[in-house]
Order: C-alpha cells, then structure tokens, then sequence
C-alpha cells in the first residue's frame, strides 16, 4: 500500500492545464521533494494533495482511501506554508491547539500533544507569545508544530524554508532532516532550491509546465539525468552541453575537430546519431596540460571565479564556452592553453531530436 | 594628527533647523484650513451661549460676556419642532433607533458577503463582484421612488424597519467591496492554513479573520454611523414623522418660525445635532486612518 497515491491528475484553472494527468506513487515513510522552476505546479499538486483545490480529473489515495473529495482535515495531512500562516491573534500555544479544539479533542490530550510538539522543535519557552514576537526561525517552527500536533501520517511543506535567511534555512534544513529520521512520516515538500532537494530527498520529482519529468533519488537524479532539461536544471554551476553527432556506430562523439572515446558510457544503446548533445558536469572535467587522443578536449582559458575552496573556470573550447571546476590552488592564469579531460562513465548523451537521455 | 581631525569634524547626527522652507508652507497651508473649518464653529458656540438682545445688538466675532446655556436646554427639551414642542431629543433618540439597527444588520451582511466573495468563490461570484461594483456608483436618486413602492408593498412604509432597510440596502454595495477587499488582501495561505486544522465557514470568520479585521469594522462603523446619522432625505421619506431623525427635526426646529428667529437655539440644536459624528471622529480617528491605510495596503 503506498502512503500517497496520484492517479491521473488533470487540473485546470479555467482552460488553463496546470497539471497533466499527472501520476505519483509516494511509499510510507518516504521524503519526496517536488522541484522545479517556479509556476511549474509544484504548490498546485500540494494544494490538491491537501484538498484545498478541487481536480479537474483524477484520483487521490491516501493511506489506502480514496481521499479525491474528503476535507482537507479529513486526509491524515498536516501542511506547513512558505509564509508561515500562524494564526496572529493567537499564542503559540493557541497556534498549535486550534486544530485539535476543532476537532473536539479533551484538554488534557491538546495539553499532552502540545508539550511533545514542543519538545521535539524546542520551542516549549514560545508557548505564550504571540507570532508577532518571533523570529523567521521561530515562526516556522511553531507552524511545523501545528503539523506536528495533528499526529497524522502525510506531512506536506510550501517552501518552508524560502522566507528565511541562508543560515537559518541550513540550520532548519539539517533539523528537518532530524524530525523526519525520528519521525518516519511520509514527507512531501515543494521547493525550488536544489540543494534542499539533493539534501533532503529520498526520492526528488522534478516537474515542468505541470509535467513530472524524472522522479529517482538524488544520485540518479543528479548523474543520469533522463533528459536535457533535468541535466540542465539540476546542478550548480550548471552542466556543460556540447552539440555534435555519435558517429562509427555510436563508439565516438564528434563536434568540431574533436572526437571523443565513447567506451565505458553507461546508457543504453548510443546508435549513430546525426544530433546528440554530450552533457558534461564542471566538476567531472579535469585540466591537464597534455592531450590524449580521444579523451581530451582542447580549450584556452577565459576567466575564473574563485568560490571558496573550488574555482569555476571558464575557458573556450571549439569556440564554446565551457566550465571546469577546480580546486583553488590550481587556478589556470587566463590565456593558458590547456587540455579537458572527459570522464565519460559519469558523462550524459542526449539525442537532440527528443532530448531525451541515450 | 589624523585622530585630531577626525575628532574636530562633525560627528553623529546631521543637526536640523526646526522651521524649513517646506515644513514653513506645510504648517501655513495647515493652520489656514484649520480656521478655515473650524471658525464656523466657533461663531455658532458663542452664539449658542448668548441671550437673544445680545445676538441682535452685538458683533456676531465677539463673545458674550455672560455666557448661559439657556437656549441648549431650550434646544433639547422644548425647542418647537413643528406641531410639538419637545425639543431636538426626540430626534436624537430616533436617530440612535435608526442608525444603531441599521449600521449593525449592513456590517454583518456585508461582512459576511465580502468573506465569501473574497474566500469561499461560488459560480459567478466574479460577476456578482462586477455588478456590485458598478451598482455603487448607481445615484440612489433612482431608486428613491420604487423603494417607496417596496416598503408600502411590505407594510413597512413610514414606519422605523422601512428607514433601517433602507440604509442597510444602499449601504451594502460599498461595504461589501470594502470588505472584500480586504479579506481578500489577507494572506491566501492563513486560510489554508485554517481548512487543514478543519475550521469550517463560520469558525474561520470569527475565529481566524474577525479578530484580524478590527480596523476594517471599524472603518465600517464609522462609515456607516456617519452616513446614516447625517441622512436628512431617506429619514424624511421613509420613518414617518414620528420617527424623523435628528436631522429632520433640526430643519424643522430653523424653520418653524414663531416670532423672531432665535438664533441661539438653532446653533445649539445644530451643535447637538453634529455632535455624535463629531464625538466619533474624534475618537476613532487614529483607528480610521489605520484602517483606511490596512485596506489600500497589502496588510
Ligand atoms: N488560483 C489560480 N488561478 C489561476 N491560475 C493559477 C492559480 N494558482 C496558480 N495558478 C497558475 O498555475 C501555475 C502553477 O502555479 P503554482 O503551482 O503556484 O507554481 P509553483 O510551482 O511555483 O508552486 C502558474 O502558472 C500559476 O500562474
Ligand atoms: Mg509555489
């Protein structure tokens, strides 16, 4: 039995189709993150899975039971929102109660829920203020422990963590993590942000124009990429895409004056393709100073951006652009002629005409 | 020698003269509307406390020497409003009758309206909102006659229910957009928020959004109290005369001429008259500004 089940889901606003029938499979315990740019439909599938919108088309199961029509509170869902949604006028305490009273649960069980929640998140100092008194940290803790309190299977987040600074948002990501460890809910959460995916994730979906476009864990996500707009999407500095063909019956990549060994590529079958795009990460390049026949790609060195402990550096490679990460030390001065040695067993092909992953 | 010149230069905050050239025309244009408003009222108080022989042989500008609030208790208790003599207070107490039903039921109809229309969309709702729009802008002139016709047809004509229905109607295309609006400027996921812990229509309006809403009932108030107790025309037409408003009865009191014209008693009844709206500007004035402000802006 999945915890969360999708079935052909088609949402309108007006003629507008913001999800296609769209299929998710989430099993029990699982952290799913939805990823994509924004106005993709990641807040709109949430919203369904909430029932805070009506679907146009389709089907939502949750825990087993066909939830397509039920109430939002009758899911087995809490929801935590990008711009916190605390209840103003209320504390804390009375943030996380109000779910419960509604509910008509006895006093001494909001009381019991209300002491956990709190402990979990550190927050039991808060109970008595007001939202108005908090941080961005704080708030968003108290309105993961209005989730918390209604003790339910489903958990699902809006970007929570976007209002918050940098810092705060790696502090709180780290502790989700944390409560899901300890928790073990299935936990369904929006953002835009890659690192919190990469992070996050049991399993990432990456979605565009409504669509679900790959749905893998993070490794294979991020490494086999099922086609160019994943590739390009996920990774930062992004991927380097080189446009060419795979010639001699698919044993060697060609553009320009260059042709690459495709030997040792993991994918399916690579064919003679007159349009192919090698997609190549900045991080699984290296610079070296002599050429291997077959392996190296010739480039001169442009400009670099000193990050930290790694460097991009941008060079020209058969008039185009590419990137290479390296560690600082071994910045290249501009100008510097240099070879780019191409790790093809972590490399990406894409057949141009579907831009789909070979 | 560069710590000396650093400590001689200027430090901290860059000192400002108290009069600019700019804050000196704010203050001008100011002070000359304040007088310009408020001197009315000053010529009808001083007169209010003079005797009448003062009124005819003295400067209207100067104030009497010996004040006395004879003609405020002749104003409130036995000023000839036409037939009767009872003074300005039957009136007053008709206008609390009318206006005290009236603001309540039109806040909480389109309180209610503007919440649904703003939260709860239902078909049409969006044409529902455009017909509303326009119809505020509808002169209620035309609707004068055939609302005589309704109120007659209902038995309710000349009596205090046709008056208070009457305002609640015409306040109700404003106050809903009001309403509306605003509702609709709080944030969308606070709602969500509220479905997901099941809170239902009634729980979320008065457990999550009333409370929030102070400013913009507020506003409503005093929109309402104002407009309504200030009405002259639909009190005339619709409550019968044993329910003009305070309005009316004033008109009645300058007009009803009986011997020479006691002008001290209609300033006092005019003062009287303006006083409730006067007194709830007066003191809502700050939450009118925040609320007029919450409504414009994003709160
Ligand atoms: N209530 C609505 N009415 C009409 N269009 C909407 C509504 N909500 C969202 N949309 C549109 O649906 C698309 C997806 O929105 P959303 O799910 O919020 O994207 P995101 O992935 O950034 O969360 C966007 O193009 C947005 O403009
Ligand atoms: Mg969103």
């Amino acid at each position: 039995m999945h915890s969360v089940s999708v079935k052909n889901l088609t949402l309108k606003f007006g003629s507008a189709e913001v999800l296609k029938n769209l299929n998710l499979d989430v099993e029990e315990g699982e952290f799913i993150v939805l990823l994509g740019p924004s106005g993709c439909g990641k807040s709109t599938l949430l919203n369904c899975l909430a029932g805070l919108l009506e679907l146009t088309e389709g089907q939502i199961h949750i825990k087993g039971k066909n939830v397509t029509w039920a109430e939002p509170s009758e899911r087995g869902i809490g929801m935590v929102f990008q711009s916190y949604a605390l209840y103003p006028q209320m504390t804390v305490r009375g943030n996380m109660s109000f779910g419960l009273k509604i509910a008509g649960l006895p006093k001494d069980e909001i009381a019991k829920r209300v002491e956990r929640a709190s402990e979990i998140l550190q927050i039991g100092p808060l109970l008595d203020r007001k939202p108005g008194a908090l941080s961005g940290g704080q708030r968003q803790r108290v309105a993961i422990g209005r989730a918390l309190v209604r003790e339910v299977d489903v958990f699902l987040f809006d970007e929570p963590l976007s209002n918050l600074d940098a810092k705060l948002r790696s502090e709180l990501r780290v502790e989700l993590k944390r409560l899901h460890n300890r928790l073990k809910n299935t936990m369904i959460y929006v953002t835009h942000d890659q690192i919190e995916a990469l992070t996050l994730a049991d399993r990432i979906a990456i979605m565009r124009g409504g669509i679900i476009q790959q749905l893998d864990a993070p490794q294979t996500i991020y490494n086999r990429p099922a086609n160019l707009f994943v590739a390009g999407f996920i990774g930062s500095p992004a991927m380097n895409f080189i446009k060419g063909a795979t010639v001699d019956g698919g044993k060697r990549f060609q553009f320009g004056n260059v042709s690459l060994d495709l030997a040792g590529y993991e994918g399916g079958a690579i064919l003679d393709r007159p349009k192919a795009i090698l997609g190549l990460r900045p991080e699984h390049l290296t610079m070296v100073d002599e050429a291997i026949a077959g392996h190296t790609i010739p480039a001169v060195v442009e400009i670099d951006e000193p990050m930290g402990a790694d460097s991009l550096v941008w060079l020209l490679a058969e008039g185009r652009q590419m990137s290479v990460r390296v560690p600082v030390e071994h910045r290249p001065a501009p100008g510097k002629q240099v070879h780019l040695r191409v790790d093809i067993a972590k490399a990406s092909l894409f057949d141009e005409t579907n831009e789909l992953r070979i | 020698m560069a710590n000396s010149n650093l400590a001689a230069g200027p430090s901290g905050a860059k000192p400002k003269p108290f009069i600019t050239p700019q804050r000196a025309v704010v203050y001008t244009v100011l002070i000359v509307c304040a007088i310009f408003f408020l001197f009315p009222l000053y010529i009808m108080i001083i007169t209010s406390l003079k005797n009448i022989q003062e009124i005819q042989s003295g400067n209207i500008f100067i104030p009497t020497l010996h004040p006395t609030l004879d003609a405020w208790e002749k104003a409130w208790n036995s000023a000839c409003t036409g037939l009767y003599c009872e003074g300005i207070k039957v009136g007053f107490w008709n206008s609390i009758k009318i206006t005290v039903p009236s603001t309540i039921v039109s806040i909480i109809v389109a309180s209610l309206t503007g919440y649904s229309m703003a939260n709860w969309p239902f078909k049409f709702s969006e044409v529902f909102f455009t017909i509303l729009l326009l119809s505020s802008f509808i002169p209620y002139v035309v609707m004068i006659y055939p609302l005589v016709i309704i109120t007659r047809e209902l038995g309710i004509y000349s009596t205090l229910p046709a008056v208070v229905l009457v305002h609640t109607i015409f306040g109700l295309p404003l106050l809903t957009l009001l309403f509306r609006n605003y509702f609709a400027s709080l944030p969308q996921e606070l709602f969500k928020a509220a479905r997901v812990d099941g809170a239902g229509y009634w729980q979320i309006f008065f457990q999550v959004f009333a409370p929030m809403s102070v400013p913009i009932f507020t506003v409503a108030v005093i929109l309402q109290v104002t407009g309504i107790w200030n009405d002259f025309l639909f009190g005339v037409i619709y409550a019968g005369p044993t329910n003009y408003p305070m309005t009316v009865q004033l008109n009645n009191i300058v007009n009803s001429a009986q011997g020479g014209k006691a002008y001290n008693v209609d300033m006092a009844a005019t003062i009287l008259t303006g006083l409730v709206p006067l007194a709830i500007y007066f003191f809502s004035g700050k939450y009118f500004v925040r609320g007029i402000a919450a409504g414009a802006v994003k709160g």
